[in-house]
C-alpha cells in the first residue's frame, strides 16, 4: 500500500512526476504541522491557512530536500519560517514570555470553565491550553520534543541552536508551563492528582 | 560530577534520559532516600506524563482536499544548487577580491616609509612606520581620482556591477516566464 512507503521514497516518487502522492505526506504530517503553527498564531483560521501555505511551500521546494535529515525535521524548519514570516507581518514580539492577550482570553474563559464545565475538559484539553499560553519558542519546543518525534539535534537544527543549548531551553519551558499550569489550572491539576 | 547543578534539570535529564549511567544511579539513590528529592521527582514527572499525553490538533476535513488542489497549480521547482552558477558566485568573490587588493596597492603605495627611529646600524632591520610619519596627510586625494587608472579602475567597476545586475533580471525574467 502507499501508506507503508517511507517519506523518502514518496519523495523520489513526487519527484518523478506523481503528484497526487504528496496527499500522503500531507495526510502524515497535517496534524504536527497544524498544531504546531496554531500554537504560534492563536487563531484556527490563520492556522489552517499557514499550514496550507506551509504545504504548499513544501512541495515547491522539494527538490531542495537532500535526505540528509528526516524529512520531518525539514518540513518543521518550511514551518518555523514561516510562523516568524506571520509573527513579523502581524508585528507580534515572538521573544515575548508571556502572551497577555492569550492569558486575558485564558482568564475569561476560566470564568465559564471552573463553574460549568470542568468534567467536560479533558486533560488534553487543558495541556493544550497550559502550552498555548507560553511564548511561541516555547510552546514549539514542547511540541516538537514531545509531539513532533525530533531529537534534541533536530530540534537544534529546526530552531537554529545548539543540542545543549535546545536541552536547557527545553528544561526552562517546562519550567514555565509548570508555573502557568498551577497559575491558571490549579483546580484541575488536584483533581488530576485526586483521580 | 555535576552536583551543583539544580536538582530540577538533573532531574529532568534523568526523566528523559539523557544522563550518564553513573548520573542515573545517583540519582536514583537520591530518589529512594530524600525526600525533597522524591517530592520533585513526582511532580516533574507528572508534567512529563501530562506533556506525553497531550494531543495534536487536527485541521478540517477538508485540509489536504485543500492542498492538493492548490499545489496542483504549481510544479516541483528546480534545486537551487542546479540553477546558481558557481562561476557567478565565484565571480562576485574575484571581483570583491580584486577591489580590495586594488585598493590595498593603491594605500599602500601612497604611504612614506622613511619613518620610524632609526637605532643601531649593526644589521638589516624591520622599520615600522611610525603613526604620525605614515604621510596621510600628504596623499593628494584630487590627482588620485584624476589619475587614468583609478578612473579606468572605477569604470570596469561600475561595468561589472552593471554585467551582475543584468544577469540578474534576465534570470528572473526567464523564471517569471516559465511559471504557469
Amino acid at each position: 500500500m502507499h501508506t507503508e512507503l517511507t517519506d523518502t521514497e514518496i519523495i523520489k516518487r513526487i519527484l518523478k512526476g506523481d503528484q497526487a502522492i504528496f496527499a500522503i505526506l500531507v495526510q502524515r504530517y497535517q496534524q504536527y504541522v497544524f498544531t504546531l503553527v496554531h500554537r504560534f498564531t492563536d487563531n484556527r483560521e490563520d492556522a489552517e491557512e499557514i499550514s496550507q501555505d506551509i504545504f504548499v511551500k513544501a512541495y515547491r521546494s522539494l527538490a531542495d530536500f537532500r535526505g540528509d535529515s528526516k524529512f520531518s525535521t525539514w518540513l518543521y524548519t518550511v514551518v518555523r519560517t514561516s510562523c516568524i514570516t506571520f509573527l513579523r507581518k502581524k508585528k507580534l514580539d515572538t521573544t515575548s514570555i508571556d502572551n497577555e492577550r492569550t492569558a486575558l482570553q485564558l482568564e475569561n474563559r476560566e470564568s465559564g470553565f471552573n463553574a460549568n464545565a470542568i468534567e467536560q475538559k479533558s486533560r488534553h484539553a487543558m495541556v493544550n491550553e497550559a502550552i498555548r499560553l507560553l511564548s511561541p519558542d516555547d510552546s514549539q519546543l514542547i511540541t516538537l520534543f514531545y509531539k513532533g518525534e525530533q531529537s534534541l539535534d533536530e530540534i537544534g537544527r529546526i530552531m537554529g541552536l545548539e543540542p545543549n543549548t535546545v536541552k536547557v531551553k527545553l528544561h526552562r519551558a517546562r519550567h514555565r508551563l509548570k508555573e502557568k499550569m498551577e497559575k491558571h489550572f490549579s483546580y484541575e491539576i488536584r483533581e488530576l492528582h485526586n483521580d | 560530577m555535576n552536583t551543583q547543578q539544580p536538582m530540577e534539570d538533573r532531574l529532568w535529564d534523568y526523566i528523559d534520559g539523557f544522563c550518564s549511567p553513573t548520573e542515573r544511579s545517583a540519582i536514583e539513590t537520591l530518589i529512594a532516600e530524600n525526600r525533597e528529592w522524591q517530592q520533585k521527582y513526582t511532580e516533574l514527572l507528572h508534567t512529563h506524563q501530562l506533556l506525553n499525553s497531550s494531543e495534536l490538533e487536527a485541521p478540517s476535513m477538508r485540509f489536504t482536499k485543500n492542498v492538493m488542489e492548490e499545489i496542483g497549480r504549481y510544479h516541483v521547482a528546480p534545486a537551487t544548487r542546479s540553477y546558481i552558477n558557481k562561476n557567478i558566485i565565484r565571480g562576485i568573490g574575484a571581483f570583491f577580491l580584486t577591489m580590495i587588493a586594488g585598493l590595498f596597492v593603491y594605500v599602500l603605495s601612497q604611504f612614506k616609509w622613511s619613518g620610524g627611529s632609526s637605532g643601531s646600524t649593526s644589521g638589516p632591520s624591520l622599520r615600522l612606520p611610525s603613526v604620525d610619519n605614515l604621510g596621510l596627510e600628504k596623499i593628494n586625494y584630487a590627482k588620485a581620482f584624476n589619475s587614468t587608472w583609478v578612473i579606468a579602475f572605477m569604470l570596469i567597476v561600475i561595468v561589472m556591477g552593471w554585467m551582475l545586475l543584468d544577469m540578474y533580471l534576465q534570470q528572473k525574467k526567464n523564471q517569471s516566464a516559465k511559471q504557469p
